[in-house]
């Protein structure tokens, strides 16, 4: 392989330095560019640890958002569905999950704050801002959970009509990762309380990171598909 | 305590199951003690169960998947002598709910745990090869989701014997699948073993396509990869797209047998057809995941034993994207008698015959590989070849399903049990069977027997043709699939032609394992010296068989397509090998035993769910997330190979290649 450096290229030598990967510039990879030099994208070998860890986390995550699309989908199907029982009109409470709404989102900030303290290996910050997350999606858990108490104290349960069964299904399975999320959470900033800002530990920092802002998303789909235009039906 | 587990659990008063499960029990259990009293246990957890080193656990896939296929054929084999003796007046010897749980049991082994870890195994094995680097992006994970497809076998087998199978066809379908009409342990059984099987096959996926876009040799650019990583590309860029669209539909059904939602019921505004839409949505691509790496398997094949470049590259590039894409475009085709309306089955019908255009793009270009080629007709090219003549037969037929009235004629008969294994065994299996004898040498360092290998070839492919052929003609006549008993007597030729011709694929089997055995016990006259059989052109070739751990002593250094056919020619030209390289100290990942700790876990978590035993559920549950931190707190990830030590091992290979160098130089 040659040199970068001893091949003229349309790239100032300050580009070279400070942008390996080649972000946003053509001919990283194919095509009519000869510069193909980036690692994992052409003539530069494989990809560093972290640049692979991320994309395959990043490839999890587009499955996961295919699983949901497939919940989403059957939610769909269902939401005529009632049998006879309550609506989504009857049983939302959009004050609720507004509520819960600005709690997922506001984690969601002080999750990308606590990456910032990572990155800086500030200690003191980023327990701070992973446990101010933590809190505020354990918040979100409790919220939900209540709402699906009400709900079944009401005989508006799962089992009542296959409409609701989309719903805890579909909000259930939403659930259920924040709650993995949580557990995760707690693992990692007992490991960097206890290893300090080690490389793998930055690499799940930056997949946790992506987790929790993928979650976020599902969570703006659900609640304008399901609480908004059920709500408003 | 148990849950529903009791005694009644334990067929006693089936013959067939408990002495099955008492032979493979004492199998097992023979393996188990010979391995423990000649003191391999050690080796065997330190080489293979906690290797994460891909070579090794793409050959543990390929022995699932052989193991598997042969459990899969017995079904076969059971559901062929069945109905051959269940005509007219006739019983047969198979109860008609133990039949439905071996026909259930064959398709699902078949496809799950047959060929999904023969195209994952050979896939495993050869990609980080071809693309010239040391081992795939997530190396633990690796092993992890062959451990849990492991466990899906496992789970599957244990139904044998423990309780039931399923009884509901290879996709349980609802709402037969519901507690209403199915309440005992089978669908459950199903649904544990393919829901952890396919963790573990999204994983792999999940770990292939980022090696595939983010590891490769320098230089390696996309389309200077071998064929047979565009396919996996795309065979594991369908996974990620299709397989979660299979966990959310199982889950679903799960919800509704233990938490009696109403997805799929009949009563409580459920869909039952929401099933079937959700199923081959996942059900369609999957066909696709199966046979595109058997297309890459036949690109390497046509090419190495024509002697030429592979016929248009950039074509098949181009084919094999249009099957990614339009295969999420054809599902409903499984259902055309569902009653969409003409327009949605026109629709669906049309697309489904569009891509027979990619396939066939990708057959034109195999007949012009070897045109004007040297063709050598070795065991691979064999296979190759049957799946030539074979697959386009099976692709026609599919064409012929793919028009909606035709389709109402044929749907659920025989012609279309005829179709489905004509594609899948003349493609995949023929395909894993080329890709079985074409990289033998290159997994343990000699070949197969050539002899065997033919005889082999000729049974299986003349069995198959016989079995099939007369499955098209009885479809024809009007029998349906999954007949207990054969009440029509003019189908009564055909169910023994069939019958006779599964046969004469036992002796194609027979001939297989007899080509193993003879093949080690010869291995020492069979020994391949150079690393390169089949005078290769991929950079697989170019190491010594088998590998050392690093596959590469130094990553190569990729210049064009076929690299490896060009150092060679340059090395035969020049009648010397290139420079001796700069060796480093190279870092490869440890083992672990991350993979098999998980999976023994799972194992517990899905039989516990299966038969309701909650506490050991929750068990199993904390035990896989102790075994999760215990690897995340780990320090030491990688191991060293000293510079020396890297220099000895390639000195060996250069040394070999030096020798089949000169002997190139003399005059014939």
């Amino acid at each position: 392989m040659s040199d970068a450096a001893a091949r003229p290229s349309d790239l100032s030598a300050q580009s070279q330095t400070h942008d390996p990967y080649r972000l946003g510039r053509r001919g990283g990879q194919g095509g009519g560019s000869d510069r193909r030099d980036a690692t994992g994208r052409g003539e530069g070998g494989p990809a560093s640890k972290r640049v692979t860890v991320a994309y395959g986390f990043w490839i999890f995550l587009l499955s996961d958002i295919v699983m949901f699309s497939g919940f989403f989908a059957a939610y769909a199907v269902l939401a005529g569905q009632t049998a006879g029982g309550p609506t989504g009109r009857e049983l939302f409470e959009v004050r609720r999950v507004a509520i819960e709404t600005a709690c997922l989102l506001a984690s969601s900030f002080t999750c990308g704050m606590g990456s910032v303290a990572a990155a800086r290996r500030n200690m003191a910050w980023t327990q701070i801002s992973l446990l101010v997350t933590g809190l505020l999606g354990f918040l979100f858990i409790v919220m939900e959970v209540q709402e699906f108490a009400t709900m079944i104290g009401e005989g508006a349960g799962p089992q009542r009509s296959a409409f609701l069964s989309g719903f805890f299904a579909l909000v259930g399975c939403h659930g259920l990762h924040v709650s993995v999320g949580l557990l995760w959470l707690g693992t990692m900033m007992a490991q960097i309380w206890v290893k300090g800002f080690t490389p793998p530990i930055q690499r799940r920092l930056l997949c946790f990171n992506l987790f929790w802002h993928a979650l976020d998303i599902i969570w703006v789909a659900l609640f304008t598909i399901v609480y908004l235009l059920g709500a408003g039906q | 305590m148990l849950g529903k587990l009791s005694w009644a659990a334990i067929p006693f008063s089936q013959p067939i199951p408990l002495v099955a499960a008492a032979v493979v029990g004492a199998g097992l259990l023979a393996v188990i003690g010979w391995v423990v009293i000649k003191g391999y246990l050690p080796y065997l957890w330190k080489e293979w169960i906690t290797s994460v080193d891909h070579k090794r656990v793409g050959i543990m896939y390929m022995i699932l998947a052989m193991a598997m296929l042969v459990r899969g054929f017995i079904d076969a084999i059971m559901m062929r002598t069945h109905q051959a003796m269940a005509m007219g007046e006739h019983q047969g010897y198979l109860p008609p709910e133990h039949y439905d749980q071996i026909f259930s049991a064959h398709g699902t082994i078949m496809i799950f745990f047959g060929a999904m870890p023969l195209v994952i195994g050979l896939m495993n094995f050869v990609l980080p090869l071809q693309l010239g680097v040391r081992d795939v992006a997530f190396p633990t994970l690796n092993s992890t989701s062959f451990w849990l497809t492991a466990t899906g076998a496992l789970l599957c087998n244990v139904s044998l014997v423990i309780g039931e199978f399923a009884r509901t066809g290879w996709l349980p379908y609802a709402p037969l699948s519901e507690t209403t009409y199915s309440p005992g342990v089978g669908v459950d059984y199903y649904l544990w073993a393919i829901q952890i099987s396919g963790v573990g096959t999204l994983m792999s996926g999940v770990n292939l396509v980022t090696t595939i876009l983010k590891m490769r040799a320098p230089g390696m650019g996309y389309f200077r990869m071998p064929m047979f990583c565009w396919t996996a590309l795309g065979s594991n860029m369908l996974i990620v797209a299709a397989f979660p669209i299979l966990t959310a539909t199982l889950a679903m059904l799960t919800l509704d047998r233990y938490l009696g939602f109403h997805f799929f019921t009949n009563d409580a505004g459920g869909n039952p057809m929401m099933f079937m839409n959700l199923i081959w949505s996942w059900g369609h691509p999957e066909v696709y995941i199966l046979i595109l790496p058997a297309f890459g398997i036949f690109s390497e094949v046509f090419s190495t034993f024509s002697g030429k470049p592979l016929f248009g590259y950039r074509s098949m590039v181009l084919a094999t994207l249009f099957i990614v894409v339009v295969s999420f475009t054809v599902w409903l085709h499984h259902f055309f008698t569902m009653g969409a309306g003409g327009d949605v089955n026109a629709a669906f019908g049309i697309a489904t015959s569009v891509i027979a255009v990619g396939t066939g793009v990708k057959v034109y270009n195999w007949l012009f590989t070897m045109y004007g080629g040297r063709i050598r007709f070795d065991t691979p090219m064999l296979w190759a070849l049957g799946f030539m003549v074979t697959f386009v037969i099976g692709g026609m037929t599919g064409v012929l399903l793919a028009v909606p009235p035709a389709d109402f004629l044929l749907h659920n008969s025989m012609f279309l049990v005829a179709h489905f294994h004509n594609v899948i065994i003349g493609g995949v299996v023929f395909g894993a069977f080329a890709g079985y004898t074409y990289w033998f040498p290159k997994a343990f360092g000699f070949r197969l027997d050539e002899r065997w290998g033919k005889i082999a070839f000729w049974f299986t492919i003349t069995g198959f043709v016989i079995v099939f052929g007369a499955f098209y003609v009885l479809g024809l006549e009007g029998m349906t699939r999954r007949l207990q008993r054969v009440p029509n007597l003019e189908w009564s030729g055909g169910v023994l032609v069939s019958a006779a011709g599964v046969g004469v694929m036992i002796l194609g089997v027979a001939a297989q394992i007899m080509q193993l055995v003879v093949s080690i016990r010869n291995r020492e006259a069979l020994r391949d010296e150079t690393g390169d059989p089949w005078d290769g052109r991929s950079l697989e070739w170019s190491t010594s068989s088998p590998p050392p751990p690093f596959n590469f002593a130094v990553l190569p250094d990729v210049h064009g397509q076929e690299v490896y056919w060009s150092i060679k020619q340059r090395a035969i030209e020049a009648q010397r090998m290139g420079e001796t390289p700069q060796y480093e100290t190279i870092h490869m990942p440890r083992n672990s035993p991350t993979g098999f700790i998980t999976a023994f876990f799972a194992t517990l978590i899905g039989f516990a769910l299966i038969w309701h035993i909650w506490w050991l559920a929750g068990l199993g549950f904390v035990g896989a997330y102790a075994t999760f931190v215990a690897f995340a707190w780990r320090d030491k990830e990688e191991y060293e190979i000293p510079a020396e030590e890297v220099a000895r091992i390639d000195r060996a290979r250069r040394d070999a290649r030096q020798a089949w160098l000169a002997r190139q130089g003399q005059p014939a």
